[in-house]
């Protein structure tokens, strides 16, 4: 309930800035729409159903990247974690891709996989991909060791090991670098898409700045930001509930 | 000879200088038997356990067990930790059944060997319950549980106890010695109680530390269901304490 007071009242202050800023700012109604103008704009994109197509492709794209991204870099993460030898050879080459940012690969991937959904798929993918790497490598390492004794000392071998013993152990720390690489990745879902595609939500951004439609441009970036935080809770909620089955935390 | 130990020593290496944790270790231990490793800590306890367990290997010197030399852990010995090892995403009754599963069993037949051996720790009610839900004794009680489980040869107990209040620890002792009488497990035990020892062992190692050594062995030959009060039971147990010269001498001269 607090919690609800504190969203809404952060909300209305947000809209009474903006508000007076359009009143006493003397902009151009091009340049900085009234709350009432972007409220209408939405009112138009839900009406024309541009942003349901918007939301429904870039949902798409996302949650195959992201799925994928989550698949490959857990099931690689637990596997070099546990082999450290591997990990020393793979490191380096890790910590060179992964401050590079997925947009600079982008003329690559429109080269190689020309335009459509591959390229925001891949740039989410590569942009989820290593966090979660990371992190799972990193959360196989700090396995508490009594689990690895008593496995061995019953007699549990590989794979059983890694799927009995060490992802389970593991899955705490996993599961909060899921949930950070969501957010990440869907930063980035809106940069793919404002190069080479046709629909989606970065599309609709870049078709109201050709337009000069500053209120969808605006009802557009709320929307995005809206959406991310819906993922964002959904998974925080996801997460909670299973570290709960894990007997992780009290019930 | 069911256990032979025979002229161990294991030294760490620390910082500039090597630790000897254990030094011409030979000991001996008979099937069945209930020993007690007993020491202040750096002695050399733990160690020993562990190479007996197959967890860490020694510099010198060989461990048999039924003749054969321990090379790494096995599920007929199983070790039981002082933080319980239970894996805290899984049920009290998963984790009971997680050494059967490396056996060639149907799960019914892994749920009833479990289930037996969470009712004679009397934690039936609890089968459901993830170790969170539970207290350290009763946690313990899951460990000892799921060791059981397997039918091992050799239980080996880490101060087991050590983590849990005064009573609690009571309590589990009573439960261990009557566990043990029942199931004729070998049973190597890691303490620094030195009452706990007197209770649970028929033999007591006495171990040294700088460089871990077995200073003597102390026979307990009193009948089980032991009475920690008891004549005998104090007796033995003064006799512990002057073993680590932790006993004043009476130095009185007279008695009026």
């Amino acid at each position: 309930m607090k919690k609800l007071i504190h969203i809404l009242v952060s909300f209305a202050l947000l809209l009474i800035l903006w508000q007076v800023a359009v009143w006493f700012g003397h902009w151009n109604q091009a340049l900085l729409p009234s709350p009432l103008d972007v409220a209408k704009g939405f009112g138009e994109l839900i009406s024309k159903g541009t942003l349901f197509t918007g939301v429904k492709a870039s949902m798409y794209r996302f949650f195959v990247g992201y799925l994928l991204a989550a698949l490959t870099g857990v099931t690689l993460g637990l596997i070099l974690g546990w082999f450290r030898n591997a990990w020393s050879f793979v490191n380096p080459v890790a910590q060179l891709i992964r401050p590079i940012s997925p947009i600079a690969w982008f003329p690559f991937i429109v080269l190689l996989f020309g335009i459509g959904d591959l390229p925001a798929i891949i740039i989410i993918f590569i942009a989820a991909f290593f966090p979660i790497l990371l992190t799972t490598v990193n959360a196989v390492e700090k396995v508490d060791q009594i689990y690895i004794k008593v496995a061995k000392n019953f007699g549990i071998k590989q794979p059983h090991l890694l799927t009995k013993i060490i992802l389970p152990s593991a899955f705490p720390v996993i599961a909060s670098g899921l949930h950070i690489a969501l957010g990440t990745a869907w930063v980035f879902l809106v940069a793919g898409e404002m190069v080479g595609a046709q629909t989606g939500l970065g599309f609709m951004i870049i078709d109201a700045r050709n337009n000069l439609r500053a209120d969808l441009l605006l009802a557009g970036i709320l929307s995005i930001g809206l959406i991310g935080l819906i993922l964002d809770s959904l998974i925080g909620l996801a997460e909670k509930q299973l570290l709960k089955r894990w007997g992780v935390i009290g019930r | 000879m069911f256990i032979d130990i025979k002229d161990v020593s294991k030294e760490y290496l620390q910082k500039n200088s090597t630790f000897k944790a254990l030094d011409h270790v030979s000991l001996q231990i008979e099937k069945g038997e209930f020993l007690c490793l007993l020491g202040p800590s750096g002695c050399g306890k733990t160690t020993l356990l562990n190479s007996v367990a197959g967890f860490e290997k020694v510099n010198s010197g060989s461990i048999q067990i039924d003749g054969k030399q321990v090379l790494e852990p096995s599920i007929s010995n199983v070790t039981i930790f002082q933080n319980y090892g239970l894996l805290p995403w899984r049920t009290v009754q998963k984790n009971v059944e997680l050494g059967l599963e490396s056996k060639k069993l149907s799960k019914k037949e892994r749920h009833d060997i479990a289930s037996k051996y969470i009712d004679l720790v009397g934690l039936s009610n609890f089968s459901k319950s993830h170790p969170s839900q539970l207290s350290g004794g009763m946690q313990q009680r899951v460990a000892i549980a799921r060791a059981l489980a397997v039918d091992p040869e050799i239980i080996f107990m880490d101060e087991p106890f050590g983590a849990l209040d005064a009573l609690t620890r009571l309590k589990m002792q009573d439960e261990i010695s009557n566990i043990w009488e029942q199931q004729k497990k070998t049973i190597i035990f890691v303490t620094h109680d030195i009452e706990e020892a007197v209770f649970l062992a028929d033999r007591i190692v006495i171990m040294t530390p700088n460089p871990g050594r077995i200073k003597s062995i102390i026979s307990v030959p009193l009948a089980r269901k032991r009475d920690r009060t008891s004549h005998d039971f104090l007796k033995i147990r003064d006799r512990v304490f002057s073993e680590f010269n932790m006993k004043n001498p009476d130095k009185t001269e007279y008695y009026i």
